[in-house]
């Protein structure tokens, strides 16, 4: 592999490259991102190679296993280029009929594209679908065009061209400046402007200074990050040497969950590959700067995912949040002036350089520019990862992207911002996605995360899940945040049991507040956010928990109750032959009908999802207290 | 060694840079509570008893004065309403270990569940023992509300042989079972 020593040489492997990838018209692309993979998209890469090889086609049509497509629901996806005709959930039983179909003859194989819902029309192209038809895909379109494991495919697409405009043309001030002009916030959840942010260390007359890329992402049902650094990790990287070269380092980190092993695979090779062209190290392309890149895999702490937390770790020592009334940007790593930024924010850089500031700029709402991936999952028909530029709506988002609420049932609300986030009910789907309007509204826009939630999901119990979730993953270094959300915990623990009193609710506000003014650190300030929108928005809930001992949603298992209907039951026995306590008997009688003991019941559901759909014999009740009356 | 202005509860001093609000209070016989700070070990700023009320350039907010240093033209209050509404919740958070400051601050009982241990993690041994024993027998295991002390069995036995950090002790786990562990 020839050591790039200028940018000419740079170009000049960009435009072979190029030239290569030209020779082959058609591309088979093939998601490999951890869904896909999951869903066996491999063996379906497999069937493709065996498959092209003995048509001969291996000259004619290029393979290529990529990054995330983002529609996971329908996965494996395959994607032929250039039509970019779309083929959702392939097996790789179906290989054979694409090659010789779609490859040979150039017909669509339509049971594998996408129906529409109302219509029952195929759609053939991926940006015809309504799940990528509002999206605006800046960062996540790269995902299809490389194969993560290969630089070249970055290179052929124009990467590393914004670090060569960095390095030869600007200077740090200018790159700063082309930051802040396009308006950069942080990724990771707290919106903090990126130029100021670089700018602060670069300031900082210290040296050395480090630079460290965030990819600890932990909130519960959120893979933004997850899926650029598996997908193209090349977008972070040219990023954080940019990043870099601005604030003065020579030295940098990619902190990254060791419960991602793709991400951390994908880096590494990507480490190599850049160790290799000459784009890290000492000299990068002639320009007489250096810098070394180092990866630190993470011990699935959520809490490591806060900055100065995250810094302990690094050092070595345990991932508890520090002092910070003295920056990081000032006294990070090593108490060095250290740059953090989260690896959704890297991954904008190069296309802010090479788009210029004005270009991105006109992308977004008027403080939170550029766009937004989110994890987009729960109780929506097309969950995935969805990009889209701040100000969408949310309805825009759950409706015309996630194709609305599976089984025709109504949407309750949707949690944004991860476990320190909070609920929005259905009144604020119209609020525009932005980091100033969600937390407005008592909620944030976290580093992406986006659970829908449907008529069947209680709200008390979504706020006691993540209490509970921030109780076990909070460091418990400070009093409010540990012993605060111990007693908040121990009494979302009784409403959902039964066990609720008046006044709960105006304690558990009490403690929110005490949280919020008196935590350590951000994890425990914002920790009450989902006790607080879940009271806000849905209080009659906790009002029916508490004083009428009922869930309304049937879910908290303490106040709900199955009943075997006996004018219904046809006495098949299904019921009691799946019940894993053997709670369920044949009642004596004329006829055979079954019934439950309320004594051994556990409370599974098995009897009701068993129960034959045309006898529908087993109801949930969802109060026991109803149930000992009847 | 440069010299500050500020002002504490009303009263203008002058102290060093780098001293903590804490000490500076002390200095002019302020006294806010603590529960993790000893003045021989490293700020820790986990107890949140000492939080106190700043105002700099017109913005009010509320640090840890263990570890917040001290800046020109600081204002400072130790106890504010605001203040002391945290102290009460600190103090029925902990009950009973801080019954001496319950009287003061008018707490008669707590509406918590009361611990599960009598140890207040304010980590004053874990410290004690790392940064002047330089042993590090005791430390804190799990997060969250799953943190508890422990100590290293291979150290066990200079542990019960020392007792150094037992006078620290805000709650009495390190008391009872320094021994035990042996």
């Amino acid at each position: 592999m020839p050591r790039l020593k200028s940018p000419d040489d740079l170009y000049e492997l960009r435009e072979k490259l190029k030239q290569e990838r030209d020779q082959r018209h058609t591309c088979v692309t093939i998601c490999s991102g951890t869904g896909c993979i999951a869903c066996r998209s491999q063996d379906v890469v497999a069937e493709f190679e065996r498959e092209m090889a003995e048509k001969g086609l291996e000259d004619k049509v290029a393979l290529r296993r990529t990054g995330c497509y983002g529609l996971c629901e329908r996965g494996p996806i395959v994607v032929i280029l250039p039509e970019r005709i779309c083929y959702l959930g392939t097996k790789a039983e179906d290989v054979s009929e694409i090659v010789s179909e779609t490859l040979v003859k150039g017909r669509h194989v339509d049971r594998l594209l996408y129906e529409d819902v109302e219509t029952g029309q195929r759609i053939v192209r991926l940006d015809d679908i309504p799940f990528y038809r509002k999206q605006e895909r800046l960062l996540l379109e790269a995902n299809s065009l490389v194969d993560p494991k290969r630089i070249e495919d970055y290179i052929a697409i124009g990467g590393y061209s914004a670090l060569a405009k960095v390095l030869l043309e600007m200077n740090a001030e200018a790159v700063i400046e082309e930051i802040e002009k396009a308006g950069l916030r942080g990724r990771g959840g707290g919106g903090f402007p990126v130029g100021s942010k670089w700018r602060t260390t670069r300031d900082v007359p210290s040296d050395p200074k480090y630079i460290i890329v965030n990819a600890d992402e932990g909130d519960p049902g959120a893979y933004m990050d997850r899926s650029i650094l598996e997908g193209n990790p090349h977008s972070v990287l040219e990023g954080l040497i940019i990043g870099a070269f601005a604030i003065g380092s020579q030295k940098g980190y990619v902190y990254v969950r060791q419960e991602y092993p793709l991400a951390v695979e994908n880096t590494e090779i990507a480490i190599k590959q850049l160790e290799e062209y000459g784009l890290i190290g000492k000299d990068i392309l002639g320009s007489g700067f250096s810098f070394t890149v180092d990866i630190q895999r993470g011990a699935g702490a959520f809490v490591s995912g806060e900055s100065s937390a995250l810094m302990s770790a690094i050092e070595g020592k345990v991932g508890e949040p520090r002092l910070k009334y003295v920056h990081t940007a000032v006294k990070g790593l090593w108490d060095k002036p250290t740059c953090l930024n989260n690896v959704e924010t890297f991954a904008n850089v190069p296309l802010i350089i090479n788009n210029g500031s004005d270009w991105y700029g006109r992308i977004g709402s008027d403080n939170s520019k550029g766009t937004k991936i989110f994890s987009l999952v729960g109780k929506v028909n097309n969950t995935g990862l969805v990009e889209i530029p701040m100000g969408m709506s949310l309805r825009e988002i759950v409706y015309d992207i996630g194709g609305g609420i599976p089984n025709g049932k109504k949407f309750k609300a949707v949690q944004t911002g991860g476990p320190s986030g909070g609920v929005l009910p259905e009144g604020m789907l119209d609020i525009p996605v932005d980091f100033d309007r969600l937390e407005k509204v008592g909620s944030m826009m976290g580093s992406g995360g986006m659970i829908v939630m449907d008529e069947d999901t209680c709200m008390v119990d979504t706020a006691r899940y993540y209490t509970d979730f921030l109780a076990h993953e909070s460091c418990g270094k400070c009093v409010p945040c540990r012993e605060g959300l111990r007693q908040m915990l121990r009494i979302l623990d009784n409403i959902t049991s039964g066990k609720g009193r008046e006044g709960d609710i105006e304690l558990l506000e009490e403690l929110s507040e005490f949280l919020q003014e008196a935590a350590f650190c951000a994890l425990g300030s914002t920790a009450p956010n989902p006790v607080l929108s879940t009271i806000a928005h849905f209080r009659d809930e906790y009002d029916a928990h508490i004083r009428d001992k009922r869930c309304p949603s049937g879910v908290c298992k303490d106040l709900i109750a199955y009943q075997i209907d006996a004018e219904a039951c046809i006495g098949c026995g299904t019921c009691a032959r799946n019940c894993p306590v053997d709670a369920i008997s044949e009642v004596e009688g004329e006829n055979t009908v079954y019934e439950i003991d309320q004594g051994k019941c556990i409370k599974c559901g098995n009897c009701i999802d068993v129960c034959p759909p045309k006898v529908e014999a087993v109801v949930k009740i969802s109060s026991s207290v109803l149930l000992e009356s009847a | 060694m440069k010299m500050l202005k500020l002002q504490i509860d009303g009263q203008e001093l002058q102290a060093q840079k780098g001293t903590t609000i804490l000490q500076a209070a002390k200095s002019i016989g302020i006294d806010i509570p603590t529960l993790c700070h000893s003045e021989n070990l490293k700020p820790y700023g986990a107890c949140r008893l000492c939080m106190v009320e700043i105002t700099k350039d017109e913005r009010t907010r509320l640090v840890a004065s263990c570890v917040y240093e001290i800046e020109d033209g600081l204002v400072v209050k130790t106890n504010t309403e605001r203040v002391k509404k945290i102290r009460r919740m600190i103090i029925e958070l902990l009950w009973p270990s801080l019954t001496g400051l319950a009287k003061e601050y008018d707490v008669a009982s707590s509406r918590f569940w009361p611990k599960e241990t009598e140890c207040n993690l304010c980590g004053l041994c874990v410290r004690y023992c790392s940064e002047i024993r330089k042993l590090d027998a005791v430390y804190f295991k799990g997060r969250g509300i799953d943190r508890e002390l422990a100590i290293v069995p291979e150290l066990a036995r200079e542990c019960a042989f020392c007792h150094q950090c037992h006078e620290l002790c805000t709650g009495g786990w390190i008391v009872y079972h320094s021994d035990q562990a042996f």
